[in-house]
């Protein structure tokens, strides 16, 4: 709150008189909405707040109804999670989930940048049929393709394998990726591009040095959607892997009983899995805010 | 040189990177694995857990075998096992899977018969396992296709102490009757305090389960022998409006969302006085964390027209068809569901934490008996005289006590117990939610008349 109140303290004394009442009720409404703000953005950090609480709570304490606040805190549902005594290793499905995340997000960025750079910068005829034929390939819903590719996979010795998956994530992000980042290559001006080539600049170099430069943050933006994306895939993971390719969202479930308590151990549970997100998208969140707002305005 | 001070930055961004993906390439799952290892499915309940924990000190220590298990809510796993066993995958040698199933499953040839590993393991003992879980485990072609891991029955808890000051008795085989004045008795007895919690919670295995055996002891029954619906004969009219009235009328508020979950969280935090359900929730009432410990009375499952009326669970181990590893399969359920393990439990855990309720021998251990003594004979009782094939007053069609033993039972109970949570929310009557219900269920019985 403090910097939202600052800016606006040292200036009130001195001007309440002499401001006209116009720029009185602009700076009012400019509180207001600030005000708005602020409550919306607790509205929507509130429950990652209580689930960070509640993973530091005993059992017990986590299923009392009201809840309560100030029970003590302990780290059980933490220990739980890491197999200290002697329960699931975790280890296995978070590198699962990180090798599938990051091969599919690296293919589809080997993928999508040149398809990006024959929709925006060197256009192919009917580039826009090309956009809605990529679009389209997101239309099917997934569950509609859960039950063929189950059978593929049986029938191809590739159950419970997770380069399927990431076979399976890169496609499912290609359409996505290639639309974002044909938004993000359209903000790169051709005449920088024809001064290149001008200079004798090839393709490759014109790519590397030109457009990766100015599409940096697009590009960052794309990665770090895609990443998420796989990170957080449940329905395949869960009935495509098994035993050895098992992902963090699916090991995550299996903490959920219908017998006893669990709030406290899926709550540690959730937090350690949306670390890794959170860290990638706090590291790269000046990249990000200008990616995404980079197509934004046209 | 902006550019250079730039790119050695990068440096070690992208060290990393190719770091994590040589790290995630190294411990990625990829085919399936050798040597003596098999894979196990199960869900996802307080003795599952246990196990889990327990394997790879003493299992794996004594046989070399190595278990990767897969562990999954109730749901999840139901739809996991019926995927890998209806197609044969053999991703899973060894699954939970509950009497419900094991019927059916092996009528479409998805489990691997016992009978032969049983008789050749006689350190096992088969004869130990208590008759009615051998029974409910055996298919129509007489064979044994799963082993118990833990069962339950149904019976009704209250609170002692609430029961005493109100100067009330509860009988030792009450009926309905009894139970709902006894629940106006004793209903806000405590502030905050219900009559009685019973789930309402809609799902085949949620509110259907006990209000399933209410019906067969008011006189009623899903089917007739030859597949006709009789979801609106007077008996199973009379049994659901009892349950609904009841549970309306001193249950638990919000009763309608409330399962066994629910109502467990109502006992354990004295919001109610009585609770009919599962056997196992006497494990968590008694534990050393529980607030009620020692202030809960048992008793076997109210009656009306029959002599009993508890129902009948159990989690077994089922092994697949298609595995390639029956002996070691084999090896795990007869570790996991022998006395020894019990013992071990016993001994490591505590004897509250034993997977109980599947042989004699756990109910004659002394230890045992002093752990649960409040709740482990009515326990023992309820179990072994349910009878699977005749739980009520007229012949079945198939086996089951609280569910009948067809694969479209998941989705018919829950459909059904969808209108039935509707009328005890108060959004319609009994007798329209059975008119509907008797519907579909006519629909599923006409399938089966031809047969």
């Amino acid at each position: 709150m403090t910097s939202l109140t600052t800016p606006a303290a040292p200036t009130a004394p001195v001007s309440v008189s002499a401001t006209p009442p116009g720029a009185r009720r602009a700076r009012r409404r400019g509180a207001a909405l600030g005000l708005l703000a602020w409550l919306v953005g607790i509205l929507f950090v509130l429950p990652v707040v209580w689930m960070a609480l509640t993973s530091f709570h005993s059992e017990a304490d986590a299923a009392t109804n009201p809840p309560s606040l100030t029970a003590p805190l302990t780290l059980d549902g933490y220990r739980e999670f890491f197999g200290v005594n002697g329960g699931a290793d975790p280890w296995p499905p978070l590198l699962n989930s990180l090798g599938a995340s990051l091969f599919s997000t690296a293919f589809v960025l080997v993928l999508a940048l040149p398809a990006a750079y024959a929709l925006s910068i060197r256009r192919v005829r009917k580039w826009t049929d090309v956009m809605f034929f990529f679009l389209s390939t997101k239309m099917l819903p997934v569950v509609a393709g859960l039950l063929p590719v189950y059978l593929f996979a049986k029938n191809t010795g590739f159950l419970d394998n997770i380069w399927l998956l990431v076979i399976l994530y890169t496609s499912m992000n290609l359409p996505i990726a290639v639309w974002m980042m044909q938004s993000f290559l359209s903000e790169v001006p051709v005449a920088l591009i024809e001064a290149a080539q001008m200079d004798g600049a090839k393709l490759p170099t014109v790519l590397l040095r030109v457009v990766a430069p100015i599409a940096a943050p697009g590009i960052a933006a794309t990665s770090l959607i895609c990443f998420i994306f796989s990170w957080n895939e449940l329905l395949f993971a869960n009935v495509l892997t098994g035993v050895v390719a098992q992902t963090a969202p699916a090991f995550l479930t299996g903490f959920v009983t219908s017998q006893g308590l669990f709030l406290a151990q899926v709550c540690a549970a959730s937090m350690v899995i949306s670390l890794p997100v959170l860290a990638a998208g706090f590291a790269a969140q000046d990249k990000l805010v200008q990616g995404l707002s980079l197509g934004a305005v046209k | 040189m902006p550019t250079l001070t730039l790119r050695a930055a990068r440096i070690p961004v992208v060290a990393l990177a190719a770091g994590a993906l040589l790290a995630g390439c190294a411990g990625m799952g990829g085919g399936g694995s050798g040597g003596k290892t098999i894979n196990v499915l199960m869900v996802n309940n307080p003795q599952m857990m246990d196990l889990q924990k327990l394997t790879a000190k003493h299992f794996t220590k004594e046989t070399g075998i190595r278990v990767n298990f897969t562990v999954l809510p109730e749901n999840d796993v139901r739809d996991k096992i019926s995927q890998d066993f209806s197609n044969q995958a053999g991703q899973y040698d060894v699954a939970t899977i509950s009497n419900f199933e094991v019927p059916f499953y092996a009528k479409n040839g998805w489990l691997l018969p016992l009978d032969d590993h049983v008789a050749d393991d006689r350190a096992f003992d088969q004869k130990d396992i208590l008759p009615s879980m051998r029974e409910s485990l055996t298919a129509d072609d007489g064979k044994l296709y799963a082993e118990p891991f833990y069962g339950e029955s149904s019976f009704l808890m209250y609170r002692k102490d609430v029961f005493a000051e109100k100067h009330l008795t509860m009988p030792k085989r009450p009926t309905w009757r009894q139970v709902a004045e006894l629940a106006a008795e004793v209903d806000g007895a405590r502030k905050g305090m219900r009559g009685i919690c019973l789930r309402g919670l809609p799902g085949w295995g949620e509110l259907m389960a006990p209000l399933t055996t209410v019906v067969n002891t008011f006189g009623g029954t899903w089917f007739t022998k030859d597949w006709k619906a009789r979801l609106t004969s007077p008996e199973f009219t009379e049994a659901t409006n009892f349950y609904v009235d009841l549970v309306r009328k001193h249950g638990e508020s919000g009763a309608a969302q409330s399962g066994f979950a629910e109502c467990l969280n109502n006992l354990t935090q004295g919001k109610t006085a009585m609770w009919y359900d599962a056997t196992s929730a006497a494990g968590s009432l008694e534990s050393a964390k529980s607030p009620v410990r020692g202030k809960i009375g048992y008793v076997q499952a109210p009656v009306e027209k029959t002599k009993s009326s508890g129902w009948l669970y159990t989690w077994a181990w089922g092994v697949q068809k298609a595995s390639r590893n029956t002996d070691n399969a084999w090896k795990f359920v007869s570790w996991a569901s022998s006395k020894e393990y019990e013992e071990l439990v016993g001994r490591t855990l505590g004897w509250s934490n034993v997977p109980a309720g599947k042989r004699a021998s756990t109910y004659a251990n002394p230890e045992y008996r002093k752990a649960a003594g409040t709740f482990s004979e009515v326990t023992r009782r309820s179990i072994t005289s349910a009878d699977p094939r005749d739980p009520g007053v007229q012949p079945r069609p198939t086996i089951g006590i609280q569910f009948v033993d067809i694969p479209e039972f998941s989705d018919l109970g829950t459909k059904v117990a969808q209108e039935i949570s509707a009328a005890i929310a108060g959004k319609q009557s009994v007798d329209s939610a059975l008119e509907k219900s008797q519907k579909l269920a006519e629909k599923v019985g006409e399938e089966y008349q031809d047969d």
